[in-house]
Order: structure tokens, then sequence, then C-alpha cells
């Protein structure tokens, strides 16, 4: 059963398979017409475009093709970390350090070829660390991250929206069992990994510790924090350890639908009702600043930083980051409809970018610290699901003992 | 706390024709569970046509620090390969 009954309290089985979501067509059913264009700019250009990208082929076909044709943006980013990853593990060079040469120096020579250290190369203590935490620290993300949506399946405004909301979270479950996996390859085991969350030790992302007041919060942290988390992943693709970005590889491509059915709910109920599009405006007005703030504290207090950007764990800072994001967003929302809660939001032309109001440092840190609105409860929500997937797995454990008894049995 | 359930490592044939790939690893207590789980993981959007489970301790692997001597037999051979050899003009169908 893996973790599956135990995460989230959530049962992922049975989940009705959401074939109608193929065509975005199928997502006119609830009224409002949805721009043809949507999500073309949604996934807004970073770089210049790849020519190769192949997101419908590639991806499967859980979204439409014309929007995926080649275009780039970030799902194209992630295409290029896919076809370079391949690229750097073609070109040829030897196996393994020579037996008299330093293995420091050889894993520096790996990093510095842009190739990928994997499970069984030697590696710095500290870089083992530091992925272990910072993997950690995402799958943990993943699963908290089920909570604030979760709290919404069961009110969804119609079934379409139920089915899309399940196997959302369902991703979420997913994505954490990705990273774990990733994790254990360093050499942490995964009730390690479980019980350093479950005793605070380990945290997981502060986003998640804010509330999900209404069903418009459900798009605008799909519209921002997904979008947020889309611009922090997609450079991780490129991470110098293979198993984590090839995690995030496939974890970048299942988000891009997060991102957009986020924003159609948002673009569906500012397109409504004077009341829904009220809503959805207060939501994009609460989610603002903690999602800006999801890109870490400032680069001049960041602390892990400038190890992680040596060793190519890490390869933008985190305000650059946080600029690239504000800068996507801005047309995003016009496009909405939707004010951005920043008076001093504005195109500067020398930079090329816009300038922006910080989020407020004080509170992510009282956040990270525990004191944010929600960090008992989703603590205690995770406690008490581990705790009532314990039969299940307990079960499972003897299931699978009486029937290697059985077989042994029948072979004796 | 019971055992951890062991590790599989997961296996995909994403279309008929293609062989199986390596994709990750999940824990479940037996070879059942784990299949169902891999199914649930690693093909929620029709990823594969076939799947293969493995206990990840079943697997014996080659270790990356002596791969030039364990590899090295077959680094003098390139008359193992046809490009190794002058074809006269004028040959057809060699």
């Amino acid at each position: 059963m893996d973790r599956y009954a135990a995460l989230g309290g959530i049962h992922l089985r049975g989940v009705i398979q959401v074939t109608g979501l193929r065509r975005s067509a199928a997502f006119t059913g609830s009224g409002q017409p949805v721009t043809e264009g949507v999500a073309g700019f949604l996934l807004h250009p970073l770089v210049s475009s790849v020519e190769s990208c192949n997101t419908g082929l590639m991806y499967g076909n859980d979204f439409s093709a014309p929007d995926d044709a080649p275009g780039g943006g970030l799902l194209g980013e992630v295409e290029a970390a896919e076809v370079a990853l391949r690229e750097a593990a073609a070109r040829a060079r030897r196996g393994g350090p020579a037996p008299e040469e330093d293995l420091e120096a050889y894993f520096v020579d790996v990093i510095d070829a842009d190739q990928k250290i994997e499970p069984r190369d030697w590696m710095p203590e500290a870089y083992r660390k530091t992925l272990i935490r910072q993997i950690a620290q995402h799958a943990h993300s993943e699963i908290i991250g089920m909570q604030p949506e979760g709290n919404w399946i069961s009110r969804a405004p119609s079934l379409k929206r139920k089915a899309i909301l399940l196997a959302k979270v369902q991703d979420e479950a997913g994505h954490g069992l990705y990273l774990y996996a990733a994790a254990e390859t360093l050499g942490i085991s995964r009730d390690e990994l479980v019980e350093l969350l479950l005793n605070g030790r380990q945290k997981y992302s502060s986003i998640f510790n804010y509330p999900t007041l209404t069903w418009a919060d459900v798009g605008a942290i799909g519209w921002l924090v997904d979008g947020a988390a889309i611009v922090n992943q997609v450079p991780l693709c490129r991470c110098s350890y293979g198993p984590y970005a090839r995690a995030m590889i496939r974890v970048c491509k299942e988000e891009s639908f997060h991102q957009r059915q986020g924003y159609e709910i948002l673009h569906t109920l500012a397109h409504g009702t004077p009341g829904q599009k009220a809503m959805a405006q207060d939501a994009v007005d609460r989610w603002w600043y903690p999602s800006l703030a999801m890109f870490g504290p400032p680069d001049g207090d960041s602390t892990h930083s400038a190890q992680s950007m040596a060793w190519k764990i890490k390869r933008f800072s985190n305000d650059e980051l946080r600029q690239r994001f504000v800068d996507m967003c801005v047309q995003q929302a016009e496009i909405l409809g939707l004010t951005l809660p920043d008076p001093d939001l504005r195109w500067n032309d020398d930079r090329r970018a816009y300038d922006y109001t910080q989020p407020d440092y004080d509170e992510l840190m009282q956040v990270i610290k525990g004191n944010g609105p929600c960090n008992r409860q989703r603590m205690e929500h995770r406690r008490r699901a581990h705790a009532d997937g314990a039969w299940v797995r307990e079960a499972a454990a003897a299931y699978a003992a009486k029937r290697a008894e059985q077989k042994e049995k029948v072979a004796a | 706390m019971t055992e951890q359930s062991p590790l599989w490592e997961v296996f995909v044939r994403a279309r008929r024709g293609l062989s199986h790939t390596h994709v990750g690893s999940l824990h479940a207590p037996d070879a059942e569970l784990a299949l169902r789980n891999a199914r649930d993981l690693y093909t929620r959007r029709q990823e594969g046509v076939s799947i293969w489970v493995v206990p990840a301790g079943a697997i014996t692997a080659s270790s990356p620090d002596e791969k030039d001597a364990f590899f090295d037999p077959a680094a003098d051979k390139v008359y193992r390969h046809p490009t190794f050899y002058e074809v006269p003009d004028g040959v057809a169908h060699l």
C-alpha cells in the first residue's frame, strides 16, 4: 500500500478517471467559455523558444496538443533540460576516477562538465547533506501541500471541478513519493524522513501554513503558488544530482496542469457575477505576498545559496527567480481582469523588469518558526493521518507475510 | 511501528515495441501491491502499457568506481565494429 492510504488522510484509490480533460474544450463545461489563448500565454517564455518541444508526445495527452505546440515557455525549458541531460550523458567520458585520482577533484570535474552525480558516486558529505535537506523539504511540502486543497475536495462546485481537484491532490502525493525516492538514494530511509517531518526537525514550505478560506483560494493556489513553485523548480531540472534532476523533470511536466487549472478557476470567477469576481480578487490579495515569499529570503540573507550554486544544485538566486515570477504574473493578472495588490508595481524600463514591493520577510520567518495561521493544524493533521494509516500498513505487511508463507509451503 | 516495507524498482514499457525503462522506485510489502502502487504512481497519465517491479535488493550493480577496469576489455577491440574494415571500391551488398 506504500503511503497512499496514509497520505494526508485522503483515499486515492478508485479515483475517477478524468479522461474528459484531454481537450481544453472539455473545460468549457461550466458555462464560461475558456479563452483559447489562455494556456498559450500562461507559460510565458523565459528564454528563447525551444525548437523541438514536443510536450504533447512526451507528456501524454492530458491537455490539448495545439496549446502545447512548439513555443518554449517553462515547459519548453523542462524539455530543454531533459535534452541537455541526455546530451551530457552522451558526451564521451571515462566512467570513474582513476585509482590514484583525487576523488574530490573528480567530483568537481563531473560538475564542471555539467554531468550528473549518481547515487553511488563519491560526493562530499556536505553535498549529500544539503541535498537530503533540500529534497526532503521539497517532498514534505508536496505531502503537506495536499491539505489546503484537500480541504475543498468535498465542496468543489461541480463534479468536474471535484474530479480535477482530486487528480491534482493525487499528483501532489505522487510528487512527494518521487522526491522521497530521490532522497532515499542518498542513504536516508523513508521511515527516517517521515519521522523528521512528524517531529518537526525538517521543514516544509511555509506557504502551506496559510488557510484556504474560499473556493477561489483553490484557483489562487494553482495560479500563484504552483506558478511560483514551477519558476523555482524548472531550474532544478538541471540540478547536478541525477535522481533529483530526473524527478524534477517529471514533477514540472505535471505541475503545469496544476497552474493552468488554477488560472482557469480564477478566470471563470473573474468573469462571473460581481460577487464571484470579488471572491477571486480577495484570494489573489491574500496569496500574492505569501507566494512572493516562497522564493525565500532576499539574496543577502540567504544562508545556503553560494555553495549550492557552486555545486549546481541551485542555478539562480532567490531574488532572480522572484523577479522572474513577478514579470510573468503581471500580464496574466491583466487577462484575468484582477489586480495584483501592489500599488508600487510598475515597469522599469532601465531594468527591463517590474519594480515591486517585497513581501514581509519578518512574517516569513515567523511562519517558518511555526507561528503561521495553520502550522499546528497542518502538523496535527499529518500526524493523525500517519497514525490512522498504521493499521493499513500493518495489514498489508501481515498479508504479504502470510502469502509468502503459503508460497513456501506449496514449494516445499 | 511496523517494519519498513521493501524497496522496489519500477520499469515501464511506454508503448508496444519499446523496451521497459527504469522510471523510479517505491516501497510496498509485496510484489502485487508494488505493481498496483507503480500503476498509481508512475502511469497516472497513460505513460505505459506494461510494468515490471523488481525487488531493489535483487539487483546486483557494477560499481561506478571500477567502471574503467570493469569495461576495459572491450576498449581495444575496435575490430568488433564494421567500420574497422576497409571495403574495396565497387563492392556492393557488403
